[in-house]
C-alpha cells in the first residue's frame, strides 16, 4: 500500500513571487489497488509523483510511505519492496550481458555467486530471454531491453512496481508483450503513461496537471477527464495567434 | 568466435569498420565470444596479480629491451586468449594519442632508448588491462574487487561500492565513446560537424545527464543500498 500524506515536492529557487518552485501540489490519497495509472500531459508531473514512490524524488513537505516505511527515513527498505522501471532502458541496464544485469541486482540477496549465476539464468528463462543470456546487452532489441529491464528489477521480488512509460518507445509488438507482461504480474504496479488504453485496463486513474494530481477515480471516468482537458488545451492553442515560419 | 584475431591481416577499411563496432559495442567483455582459451579459465584473481607483476616489471626493468619484451609477451597473451582485433584497438585507442606525445617528448629530452622504454610500457600496461576486462566475467570481476578491497572496510569503505565504482568506470568509456559518435553525427547532420561548440557542449551535457539517468537506475534498483556484511532485517518495524 502506498500512501501519500500532503506529499510536496519542490525545486530549488524562488519564483517571481518569491516562494519555492513547486513541481507536485500537496498530495494526499492511499494507493490500495492493484493497477494504478497516471496519466498527463508532458512536464505535468507525473514522473516526478512516480519517482516519490520509491525515495528517488523526497518530498520536501508532507510523507510518503510504502507498506509503512518511510521514503526519507527507510530510503534502503522503501527500494527493497519498489522495484522502477523506466522509459528508456540503456540507462538502466550498466553490465555487459544480460546474466551479469540479472545478477548484479542479486547481488542485493544473500547468494553464493553458483546461486546468483542460476538464478538469473532461471529469471531470463521465465522472461523469455534465456537463449540472450550471454549475448552483449547492446545486441538485443529495443522490446528485448525493456524486458530485461523488467527481469532486472523483478529478481529482487518488489511488492510494488512503478513504470515510467515503460513502452513508449517500443513498437506495437513489443508493447502488447511488456503489457502482456505486466499484467501478469502479481504486484502492485504503478504505471505512467501516454497509452490511454493501457489506463483504462486499471483500476484506478490519476490525472496530473501543472504538477497538481486533478483528477482521481477509477478508470473510464479519468481517461474522460484527461480527454477533456486535452481537448480544451488544444483548443487554447488553436486560439493563439499564429506566427509564420518561412 | 567472431571478429578479426591479432596476427590476421585486415584492410585499413575494416579496420574502420572494427572500430566502429567496438565503440558502439564497448569492449568491455566484448572478446568473451573467444571464451575457451587458457586465459579465459584462468581466475580473475591470478589476472589481476598477473596485471601487478605486470605493472611492477615495468618499473622495475628499466630500459628499451625489457620494455618490448614485456609488451611481446603482453601481445603474445592478447593472441592466446583470441583477443578480436577491435577489442584491442578499442582498448588502444584512446591511449595511442598519449603515447605518440610521450615518446616524442621523451625521444626529444632523453633519447630514443627512453621514448620506447616509455612507449612500450604504457602500451603493455594498456593492453594488459583490456586482456583482463575482455576475458573476466564483469561479475567474477566485481568479486575479486570486493576481495581484494575488504581491508578497506576498517576505514569505512564498503567493498561493494568499491567494486561498483570500479564496475561503472569500465562501462562508462565505451559509453561516452558512443555518446561522442552520436553527438558528431547530430553536429554533422545540421552540417556543424567541425564546430568546437556543437561537439564540446552537448557532449558535456550529456554526459551529465547520461551519469544522471545511470545514478538513478541504479538507485531505483537499489545498487549501493547494500547494508554492511552481516546485516539482517532491521529490527525497527514500520508503523502501522
Amino acid at each position: 500500500m502506498i500512501t501519500f500524506d500532503a506529499a510536496t515536492v519542490t525545486a530549488p529557487g524562488t519564483t517571481a513571487h518569491g516562494g519555492p518552485v513547486r513541481l507536485l501540489a500537496p498530495l494526499t490519497c492511499r494507493l490500495t489497488e492493484s493497477r494504478i495509472a497516471v496519466i498527463g500531459a508532458n512536464g505535468s508531473g507525473k514522473s516526478t509523483l512516480a519517482r516519490l514512490v520509491n525515495g528517488l524524488v523526497l518530498p520536501a513537505a508532507g510523507r510518503v510511505d510504502v507498506d509503512g516505511w518511510d521514503t526519507v527515513r527507510d530510503g534502503g527498505e522503501v527500494r527493497r519492496r519498489v522495484g522502477f522501471v523506466f522509459t528508456d532502458p540503456d540507462a538502466q541496464l550498466v553490465m555487459p550481458t544480460p546474466l551479469e544485469d540479472v545478477a548484479l541486482s542479486l547481488r542485493r540477496l544473500d547468494l553464493s555467486r553458483a546461486d546468483r549465476a542460476a538464478r538469473a539464468r532461471e529469471i531470463l528463462e521465465s522472461f523469455g530471454l534465456g537463449d540472450r543470456a550471454d549475448v552483449a546487452v547492446h545486441s538485443l532489441s529495443g522490446g528485448q531491453k525493456q524486458l530485461l529491464a523488467l527481469a532486472c528489477v523483478l529478481a529482487t521480488g518488489p511488492s510494488v512496481l512503478v513504470c515510467d512509460e515503460p513502452t513508449t518507445l517500443l513498437d506495437l509488438r513489443w508493447r502488447r508483450h511488456v503489457e502482456d507482461v505486466l499484467d501478469g504480474l502479481d504486484q502492485q504496479v504503478v504505471l505512467v503513461t501516454h497509452d490511454l488504453a493501457s489506463a483504462r485496463r486499471t483500476d484506478r486513474v490519476l490525472v496530473v496537471d501543472q504538477g497538481a494530481v486533478v483528477h482521481d477515480g477509477d478508470a473510464s471516468t479519468g481517461v474522460a477527464f484527461y480527454e477533456d482537458l486535452m481537448a480544451a488545451g488544444a483548443a487554447a492553442n488553436a486560439a493563439r495567434p499564429r506566427t509564420d515560419v518561412t | 568466435m567472431t571478429g578479426h584475431t591479432l596476427g590476421r591481416a585486415t584492410s585499413s577499411r575494416t579496420w574502420s569498420r572494427s572500430i566502429g563496432a567496438a565503440r558502439s559495442r564497448g569492449y568491455v567483455g566484448a572478446g568473451r565470444a573467444g571464451g575457451a582459451t587458457v586465459v579465459h579459465r584462468a581466475s580473475v584473481p591470478v589476472k589481476l596479480a598477473s596485471l601487478a607483476v605486470l605493472g611492477v616489471a615495468t618499473v622495475a626493468l628499466p630500459g628499451p629491451a625489457p620494455a618490448v619484451t614485456v609488451l611481446l609477451v603482453v601481445v603474445a597473451l592478447a593472441s592466446l586468449a583470441r583477443l578480436p582485433r577491435r577489442v584491442a584497438f578499442a582498448g588502444l585507442r584512446p591511449v595511442v594519442t598519449v603515447v605518440v606525445i610521450l615518446g616524442a617528448v621523451q625521444w626529444w629530452q632523453r633519447g630514443w632508448m627512453t621514448a620506447v622504454d616509455a612507449s612500450a610500457d604504457l602500451t603493455a600496461l594498456v593492453l594488459g588491462a583490456t586482456v583482463l576486462v575482455a576475458t573476466s566475467p564483469l561479475d567474477d570481476l566485481l568479486d575479486a574487487v570486493v576481495r581484494a578491497s575488504a581491508p578497506l572496510r576498517r576505514v569505512g569503505l564498503r567493498p561493494e561500492l568499491v567494486a561498483l565504482t570500479v564496475m561503472l568506470m569500465l562501462r562508462t568509456v565505451p559509453a561516452l565513446l558512443d555518446l561522442m559518435a552520436e553527438v558528431r553525427d547530430a553536429a554533422r547532420a545540421r552540417g556543424l560537424g567541425r564546430h568546437p561548440r556543437a561537439l564540446l557542449v552537448p557532449m558535456a551535457i550529456r554526459t551529465v545527464a547520461r551519469a544522471r539517468a545511470t545514478g538513478e537506475a541504479l538507485a531505483a534498483r537499489g545498487i549501493g543500498d547494500e547494508p554492511p556484511a552481516g546485516y539482517a532485517e532491521p529490527a525497527r518495524r514500520p508503523e502501522a
